[in-house]
């Protein structure tokens, strides 16, 4: 039970990430290596709150959210809608996607290194215990995983019962289609791209509260949420929701049972079992 | 969070002191600094490498300048590197010192690994070596092979058996039980620790009930905490770096492990001020590697020069080593000036005043150092050390 509602706290955090590169991917048809570098700066926005300004650190979404909505229109704006137009056909997109944006995680990295310098941040917050069946969790991540599932559910009534909601999953599922029926394909797209840079940037902010974080751990999120994305099946919300917690329940079992040196390979080994035998992930469909 | 380094990150920065600027035609005395002001260990050095540069060069040239056998003071300059908390770039960045900067001392670089790294290349260069942050077992071997190699904060073995030792008087006391939790950062450092305490815990007769290791990059420690809290131990070890010092004690109070243990102690960054300013009055009793003795005259006036100076306080252990390893060379050069075999020659055969008290070098190395303190009322003081420091504390419940 212990192992189950830690695994699911932390698979709620991956949630909110995941579901960020998902509508990324799976919507503007991005594959955004410079997400990490997102949540990053979530994290330094939070611990800017906490610190210097003594505040809650939730106070900091005020800025965050369309702090990182406006920073990833920009991107989509001027970096990437030149590839989106140049390329002729989904895969050469995504050969030059995940070059420009592997690109731009370096120079992010770079500016958070000189404005923040390199050593390691973390704060207090609400780091007290509360208790669950008989065991005891930090309130912090209880909170973090509250944020994860009015996140995620926010966004799925949204893509589900909403017609611009309907617009989104219409591109996801074909763009050329979706133009046919009167959706502007370009603007969604951005649209949706800047959603999950906002969402990345408070997954990015959730974790600064419990975790130590510096100005070059973007990248290891980047690989957790593209594995999540994969493993639950591209542009699927639910999928990437399921595959979180999915990974965040094997890494607790792994950790608690074998071996913390382990959960890396642990996740891999999934990604790997996923990629074998359920190739377009747990909730996709197949493309024949 | 430093900020007035901020535009320091990138690249050289020298640092010349107000004073030498006013010295006219004086050639300032070049040192050379290398150490991480980006990467991993980058945290660290921003505590106890850099600002101990600053307020050595800051102190040296207010006084006028550095002191040389003819009676004259010239201005220090200080040249920095950043090394990326990379070994490679640590190795060039001293050889650029010696042969493009003409660096008439090296500070040497931060961090175990980036030492052991470098020393050859010092050795090559000829320059001396008082190594402060590198704690490895091999300092008898090296110094052996070096003749300009010193080393000032210990070797692992000792530090190791610091708590260990520690540990076993408080059990034949009959106030700790035997059942143990150890776990180590995989890293060169808490495996070395971590096989040298393990080897002395159970000569001692302890009852390893939980031993793990965790990869460095690790983001949750809470199955780390989960699992000791199960195994029902006394006593919990953690030879552990900065991220996961402060992660495994936030976790640990979370899910109650350190009210059920009667000793909880972790590594480094634990005698850091940030540790306190963190957690406050609930790491009263909590155990770590290193100290000093804080109410040491001596450690309290630098103490208060460091905060004047940087802005920031020294840690409660190597801060002040790194401090004493910059007032021996001074009082080395003040004696026998710039000339490299001079200055080792000098360091080896003679006794210095510094911030640690009296320092006599026993083939090349200090052999009375802290090994494990705890936190009292808001300072860290020294518990135990290899040779009886003056002002070992008791430790408290």
């Amino acid at each position: 039970m212990q192992i189950l509602i830690t695994g699911i706290l932390l698979g709620g955090v991956y949630a909110i990430i995941a579901v960020g590169l998902s509508l990324q991917y799976g919507v503007a048809r991005i594959m955004n290596l410079a997400l990490g570098e997102m949540l990053v700066a979530g994290a330094f926005a939070a611990f800017w709150f906490a610190t210097a300004q003594a505040l809650n650190p939730y106070w900091a979404l005020l800025v965050v959210v369309p702090g990182g909505f406006i920073a990833n229109w920009l991107i989509y704006q001027f970096l990437l809608r030149p590839l989106v137009r140049r390329a002729k056909n989904r895969g050469q997109l995504e050969v030059d996607s995940i070059l420009a944006t592997f690109g731009l995680s370096f120079t992010l990295v770079g500016i958070f290194l000189w404005i923040f310098g390199g050593q390691f941040f973390n704060y207090s917050f609400l780091s007290v215990p509360v208790e669950l069946f008989d065991s005891r969790y930090g309130q912090n991540r209880v909170l973090a995983f509250a944020m994860a599932v009015l996140i995620c559910g926010a966004l799925w009534i949204w893509l589900n019962h909403t017609r611009s909601g309907l617009a989104l999953r219409a591109i996801s599922v074909d763009p050329k289609a979706a133009s046919l029926v009167a959706i502007d394909v370009e603007k969604t797209s951005a649209f949706a791209f800047a959603l999950g840079g906002a969402v990345a940037a408070t997954g990015g902010l959730v974790l600064s509260t419990f975790l130590t974080f510096d100005a070059s751990i973007g990248i290891v999120f980047t690989l957790k949420a593209l594995i999540i994305v994969i493993m639950g099946g591209v542009g699927d919300i639910r999928g990437a929701v399921v595959a979180a917690l999915v990974l965040g329940i094997t890494e607790t079992l792994v950790a608690r049972l074998i071996d913390p040196g382990l959960t890396l390979a642990a996740a891999y080994v999934l990604f790997l079992l996923i990629l074998l035998f359920r190739p377009q992930g747990l909730f996709g469909r197949s493309q024949s | 969070m430093r900020l007035q380094w901020m535009s320091k990150t990138l690249g050289v920065i020298t640092l010349a002191g107000s004073l030498a600027l006013s010295a006219q035609a004086e050639d300032p005395i070049r040192i050379g600094a290398v150490a991480p002001k980006t990467g991993p260990l980058a945290g660290g050095a921003a505590v106890t490498y850099w600002p101990n540069v600053q307020l050595w060069s800051t102190q040296v040239n207010d006084a006028g300048g550095l002191l040389l056998p003819d009676g004259l003071r010239r201005p220090v300059e200080i040249i920095e590197y950043d090394d990326r908390t990379d070994p490679s770039e640590t190795i060039r960045a001293v050889q650029r010192l010696a042969n493009n900067d003409d660096a008439d001392l090296i500070i040497p670089p931060y961090g175990t690994g980036m030492a052991l790294a470098a020393a050859p290349i010092f050795d090559r260069l000829g320059y001396p070596m008082l190594n402060v942050t590198a704690i490895t077992d091999q300092t008898d071997a090296l110094t052996d092979r070096y003749d300009g190699v010193f080393f000032t904060l210990g070797a692992t073995t000792p530090i190791a058996q610091g708590i260990a030792k520690l540990a076993a008087d408080m059990k034949a006391d009959g106030e700790l039980g035997n059942r143990l939790a150890l776990v180590n950062v995989a890293d060169a450092f808490g495996i070395e620790l971590a096989k040298a305490a393990k080897t002395v815990f159970e000569d001692e007769g302890f009852n390893i009930v939980y031993e793990t290791s965790y990869p460095p990059t690790i983001q949750d420690v809470s199955p780390i905490i989960n699992s000791a809290m199960d195994a029902e131990p006394d006593l919990f070890v953690a030879f552990s770096y900065p991220p996961d010092t402060f992660a495994l004690t936030e976790q640990a109070q979370v899910a109650g492990l350190d009210e059920q243990v009667d000793l909880f102690y972790t590594a480094v960054a634990n005698a850091f001020p940030a540790y306190r300013n963190r957690f406050g009055d609930s790491i009263n009793g909590v155990y770590g590697v290193g100290g000093v003795n804080p109410v040491n005259p001596d450690f309290v006036a630098y103490r208060e020069a460091h905060i004047e100076v940087t802005g920031q306080e020294p840690d409660y252990w190597a801060s002040a080593v790194m401090y004493a390893s910059l007032q021996v060379m001074q009082q080395a050069v003040a004696e026998v000036g710039l000339d490299h075999d001079a200055i080792i020659d000098y360091v080896k055969n003679n006794t210095f005043d510094t911030v640690m008290g009296d320092w006599d070098f026993v083939d090349q190395q200090i052999e009375n150092y802290w090994t494990v303190g705890q936190w009292q009322g808001g300072q860290f003081y020294g518990l135990g050390s290899t040779q009886g420091m003056d002002g070992e504390a008791e430790p408290i419940d």
